[in-house]
């Protein structure tokens, strides 16, 4: 029988199998469709200090494969999320992840600290939210910028912390170097990339803020590519995703040198499809004869 | 209860009228019961095929006996037509009950219904009529009415208009409507009508009920993709709706 657990910053996931932030809620909507205890963790919809709105006008759109969202961090606000929806999150038979952006480094700091004293086990620190005027996408395209919020927020929490990169980073190596350096105890990549879509009836851009963020199998193969060079670059444990859809799509993000992998857009395409993919991975390893990931780990690297 | 995931069987798959289909699935008995102005995300094409989301339909009539459970849907896009496209015993993807539902209240209610808008309203008035509720259905169509035998087998009262004039009233819905006399209305439609019922109903004080449309990913609240702006703040349309206070939007 295969042993799907896998060593994430310290903690032993049950699965190499994590719920993208903002496509799973905070879990609890799929515990009725999904056997959480599959997973290995739940990363939350993204945060902010204060609770936001989000975006105005159009907020989803379909592309060849793809999705263009501009959800824009909606979101409850940090102390809410503790009070109201962490204690579920902490129920939900994984481990969980808070998923935390921000506009200033003051409110990133602020909010890791709260985020500090609770029993969540990750903090997932997004410098990447395309969505946001203003807020994450300066961090996540420089790395002199991703460095200083990192280190700062760094001092903030003792909690495993991993940095979401941007695949719009000017250089993803140098940026996931950046990251690694301010203290970043493990990194995911990539969040959407930056796209748009165009209303030929009202000749206008489809979405309020212009761009907004592709995500789904349509950039698999780049955020592919992206996993591989920063797996070869970095030493912390790199967590991969990007249009993740099979098991077969996991398995490449594991032999590029991925810890461990996050499913999101997929959710929207089959809501088992986290499950159906840890299940997948285990068939797999059970059908050629691998016991434990760390034997495929980086086996594709040339 | 929360939403489930399952693979159904459909039985039937039937035109109503011009581009309106009527698909009826084998019921599965192990997810939770759907009520009324519930829906579910169906897909009747691969995970890996377009389109990439599922499509939001609403619960148009439940039997829990014959274990049957229909969807009234007209033919729009790629996902409607690849619906349409379904036969007797082909599968269905089905992810739901979603959404909060009509509560069932009032003595002597009025149904208002627009075009596709009236799908959900079927089982509303079977829901009603079991509460021993007077239920009085009015629903406007373009050109060619549709379902009408089934809301006149349940409701006290059917009154139609169409733009056309080909059948009842030549005009709108909203012309038939007398708000004062129903302790409660319930709407349905094109978001212009819902706001035109919902205001005549909110200036002579009467409780409406709306049934909000918007585009989602999830259906289950955790996408945020639906997000509405009402009178409350931001509210998801799949998870705290789709049906609304009137007052919420257009008080
Ligand atoms: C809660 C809810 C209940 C619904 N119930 C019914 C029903 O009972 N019968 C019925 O015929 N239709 C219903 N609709 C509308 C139905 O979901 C759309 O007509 C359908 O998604 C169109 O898909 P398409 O691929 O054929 O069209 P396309 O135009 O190709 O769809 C493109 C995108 O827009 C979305 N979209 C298009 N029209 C609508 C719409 N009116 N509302 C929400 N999203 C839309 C689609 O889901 C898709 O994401 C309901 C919508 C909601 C939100």
């Amino acid at each position: 029988m295969a042993d799907l657990r896998v060593n994430l910053c310290g903690k032993t996931l049950q699965s190499p199998v994590i719920a993208a932030s903002g496509t799973f809620g905070f879990g609890v909507e799929y515990e009725n469709i999904v056997d959480l205890k599959k997973l290995g963790a739940v990363s939350g919809k993204g945060l902010t200090l204060e609770g936001k709105y989000g975006n105005e006008g159009e907020r989803l759109w379909e592309t060849p494969s793809g999705l263009i969202n501009s959800i824009g961090l909606q979101n409850p606000g940090v102390q809410h999320f503790i009070d109201n929806e962490l204690p579920q999150m902490l129920q939900l038979g994984c481990a969980s992840m808070a998923n935390l952006g921000g506009s200033t480094i003051e409110t990133y700091e602020e909010g890791a600290r709260l985020l500090d004293k609770t029993d969540i086990d990750f903090i997932e620190l997004n410098i990447s939210c395309p969505n946001v005027k203003a807020g994450g996408i300066a961090y996540g395209v420089k790395a002199e910028s991703a460095r200083e919020v990192v280190s700062r927020v760094r001092k903030c929490t003792s909690k495993p912390m991993i940095v979401k990169l941007s695949p719009n980073a000017e250089n993803i190596v140098e940026m996931a170097l950046a990251c690694e350096e301010a203290g970043a105890d493990g990194l995911s990549l990539v969040n959407t990339f930056q796209a748009m879509a165009i209303d030929l009836e009202k000749r206008r851009p489809v979405f309020h803020n212009v761009f907004a963020g592709l995500s789904g199998p349509a950039i698999r193969p780049i955020a592919l590519r992206m996993v591989y060079q920063v797996c070869g670059a970095v030493k912390v444990p790199v967590v991969g995703l990007g249009g993740i859809a099979t098991a077969r799509d996991a398995l490449e993000f594991i032999m590029a040198g991925a810890t461990a992998v996050q499913v999101g857009t997929a959710n929207f395409m089959d809501p088992k499809a986290c499950e159906k993919i840890a299940d997948g991975i285990a068939g797999w390893m059970d059908a050629h004869g691998v016991k434990t990931l760390d034997e495929i780990r980086g086996a594709a690297r040339v | 209860m929360r939403a489930a995931n399952c693979e159904v069987v459909v039985l039937r798959n039937e035109k109503q009228a011009e581009n309106i289909l009527l698909l009826t699935a084998l019921w599965d008995a192990s997810t939770p019961a759907p009520k009324a102005g519930q829906f579910y995300m169906l897909r009747a094409w691969g995970a890996d095929e377009a389109p990439l989301l599922s499509r939001p339909i609403s619960l148009h009539s439940f039997d829990p006996e014959l274990r049957e459970i229909s969807f009234l849907y007209e033919v729009k896009g790629t996902g409607t037509e690849k619906l349409a496209a379904l036969g007797t015993g082909d599968h269905l993807q089905l992810t739901g009950p979603a959404g909060n539902g009509f509560p069932i209240e009032g003595k002597k209610v009025a149904l208002a219904g627009g075009g596709i808008g009236t799908a959900p309203l079927l089982q509303l008035a079977k829901e009603l009529k079991n509460a021993g509720a007077e239920v009085h259905f009015f629903a406007g169509f373009r050109d060619e009415p549709y379902r009408l035998a089934a809301f006149a087998a349940v409701c006290d009262n059917v009154q139609i208009a169409t733009d056309t004039g080909r059948v009842g009233h030549h005009g709108f819905v909203t012309d038939l409507l007398d708000p004062e006399q129903f302790d409660v209305v319930y709407t349905c439609g094109p978001e212009i009508m819902m706001e035109k019922v919902a205001r005549m109903c909110l200036a002579k004080g009467v409780r409406v009920y709306v049934s909000k449309e918007a585009k989602m990913a999830c259906g289950l609240g955790a996408c945020l993709g639906c997000t509405c702006k009402s009178k409350n703040g931001g509210v998801s349309v799949c998870k705290d709706g789709p049906v609304f206070e009137g007052s919420v939007f257009y008080g």
